[in-house]
């Protein structure tokens, strides 16, 4: 008799999570939208904390969420995500907060928003998804674009003479004495991803422990904007984005020691 | 003095105080903000009441961020109210954009400069078209009130909280440097809370039922359509049921005067000595500038011989008292851009209307 019929031995290790909507996604193959969304997911299962969310979208392809995550969100204007976040948390501090935001929404038109919440301590997380492109509207130059890439309104290839650099939003962010986390990881692999897990799991237990403003940026792909294959857009993820933005944890605060 | 049992409290306060009085007293709890005369006072009472009560300030980085907090603590399903000035309110006109797309609720007040650009900070009423025909994108509608004095600097606050609820929708008090700074007495008449305070589309958490969006993106098929004929619908309601005016001395007036805000308070005065004078003048004063009272002015304008138009501006009101009337042989106009109107000012121009002028 096989172990599966004896019954007991089998154990269910892979499902979907509560918090993820049993819905296809509107995602182009290749996309890591959808990593992020489930690892979000299952960071609000893990810490058993769906009915007490409320999440807040962003302008671009990630608009969408509220089909995806089974929570109450609201939808913010472009790039004013934590400031949405910020009016949500402060009238309601026991509720978990989080914003999902693209790199054009976060590290342009939303520099301001993200950088005050920080400053402020703002008990608030964000999911930052820097494919370096702006991918709803067909692939304008982002904040985040490499030096060199081309892009619908970089057909030359982003050049930093005329049009600076790509900002480093991680790194940035970790320099405010508000920021309790900041990390950046990828999706590329496996590994990628499970250490992507744990990033979030620490950046909601900040939140939770009431440490103040948590990030977790992840280095994503665009192969439709990028005109790359699938698994040729992983390649340049686990090249030159991550050469250029080096994965890691930038701030981790160990204790509630702010000033 | 005292109604029944209930002690009216009579108060000496700035208008801009008292706005913060009628806020409180409407059950808003959540005040944000950022700096800008002539408007300070209103932040400053708050971030000292607000939290002795419970209460939450916060002070933002822009307008831009100070409309999208609102927007979050509206989504919370909580009261609350945000002031500022001509430039700041140009910022937050993405932001009420937003919320009367995602139909969100909150009290917005400007205490307006006068512009365009950074323009000064006398007394002016040239944001009317601004706040009136609604200045963000989209054709969104919202009521807005303009106070006249100390005491409506509190009752209306009081009002636009209600109205913002019952429609879903931000509410606006327009008001100027002179209500806003003058003190003068009012009553704190007590707040009468509307019969149903239920939020049901609130962002609270999903415990116990399906998750709730608000949000203001409507792509598939004709849904933005459906949604802006909701919201149309919605407009008609306001204009139906909420039109606010008064009606001072028009009985047997042959020139009625339609002013609002400062304008109409100064207009009082040069009103009453035209009348003692034997001048039959009376003004319509439009409490609510959108809703407009059309149908009144129509009427009042067949009624009298000649209606005078006065504003802190060039003439942006006067278009809606055009658009309203069929009378515009009958319609004359008395503005100044960024200054107020003396009464001997008025009272001349009341006196040439009646063929008194020497």
């Amino acid at each position: 008799m096989k172990e599966r019929e004896k019954g007991g031995f089998v154990k269910n290790v892979f499902t979907r999570p509560e918090s993820l909507v049993d819905v296809k996604t509107h995602f182009c193959p290749g996309c890591h939208h959808g990593i992020a969304h489930r690892i979000l997911a299952e960071t609000i299962d893990h810490y058993g904390l769906r009915e007490k969310t409320v999440g807040v979208a962003c302008v671009g392809c990630s608009v969408f969420l509220y089909d995806y995550i089974d929570v109450d969100v609201a939808e913010a204007p472009h790039g004013r995500a934590p400031a949405v976040a910020t009016g949500v948390k402060r009238a309601q501090p026991d509720r978990f907060v989080f914003t999902y935001q693209g790199d054009g929404d976060l590290a342009a038109i939303g520099t301001s928003e993200v950088i005050h919440a920080a400053n402020r301590g703002e008990n608030i997380t964000v999911i930052f998804v820097n494919n370096t492109t702006y991918g709803m509207t067909g692939g304008q130059m982002a904040p985040t674009t490499m030096l060199g890439q081309k892009t619908s309104t970089t057909p030359y290839g982003r050049d930093f003479r005329k049009d600076g650099y790509p900002i480093r939003m991680a790194e940035l962010l970790a320099t405010l004495e508000g920021t309790a986390y900041s990390a950046r990881v990828a999706t590329s692999t496996p590994a990628q991803i499970r250490k992507a897990g744990e990033a979030v799991r620490k950046a909601f237990d900040m939140q939770l422990k009431e440490m103040g403003f948590s990030i977790v940026e992840f280095l994503s792909t665009c192969p439709t904007n990028w005109g790359m294959k699938p698994i040729d857009a992983q390649k340049r993820v686990l090249g030159e984005m991550s050469d250029y933005f080096p994965l890691g944890v930038y701030k981790e605060r160990k204790q509630a020691d702010f000033l | 003095m005292s109604v029944g049992t209930t002690v009216i409290h009579r108060t000496l306060m700035k208008g801009n105080e008292a706005i913060c009085v009628g806020a409180i007293a409407a059950g808003c709890r959540f005040y944000y903000g950022y700096p800008i005369t002539p408007q300070n006072d209103i932040p400053e009472y708050l971030s000292a009441h607000l939290p002795p009560i419970g209460g939450t300030f916060l002070q933002a980085e822009s307008e831009v961020a100070t409309i999208n907090f609102i927007l979050g603590t509206s989504a919370s399903g909580q009261r609350v109210m945000t002031s500022s000035s001509g430039p700041g309110i140009s910022l937050m006109q993405e932001g009420l954009s937003y919320m009367a797309g995602s139909e969100l609720p909150a009290v917005i007040v400007n205490i307006s400069r006068s512009g365009p650009g950074l323009g000064g900070i006398a007394p002016s009423q040239g944001d009317y078209f601004q706040a009136v025909k609604c200045g963000g994108h989209g054709g969104y509608k919202m009521p807005v009130l303009a106070p006249h004095s100390v005491q409506e600097m509190y009752s209306l606050t009081m009002l636009a909280f209600d109205l913002a609820d019952k429609y879903r929708n931000p509410a606006m008090i327009l008001g100027d440097a002179i209500v806003g700074q003058m003190k003068e007495p009012f009553e704190q008449t007590p707040y009468v809370p509307p019969v149903a305070t239920e939020k049901p589309w609130a962002l609270t958490g999903c415990a116990g039922r399906p998750r709730r969006h608000v949000k203001s993106l409507y792509l598939k098929d004709n849904a933005i359509e459906v949604h802006n004929w909701k919201l149309h619908r919605k407009y008609q309601r306001m204009q139906e049921d909420e039109v606010r005016f008064e009606n001072y001395h028009l009985d047997g007036a042959k020139i009625a005067i339609v002013a609002f805000g400062t304008a109409a308070r100064v207009s009082k005065t040069a009103i009453q000595w035209a009348r003692n004078e034997g001048i039959a003048v009376g003004m319509l004063r439009p409490i609510t500038l959108y809703p407009f009272p059309e149908t009144q002015v129509d009427e009042v304008a067949k009624r009298v011989d000649v209606v005078l138009v006065i504003e802190m501006n060039t003439g942006q009101m006067l278009q809606d008292v055009k658009m309203s009337s069929t009378c515009h042989d009958k319609i004359r106009f008395l503005g100044k851009p960024c200054a107020m109107p003396t009464p001997e000012e008025i009272h001349g121009e009341i006196r040439r209307l009646a063929g008194k002028a020497e």
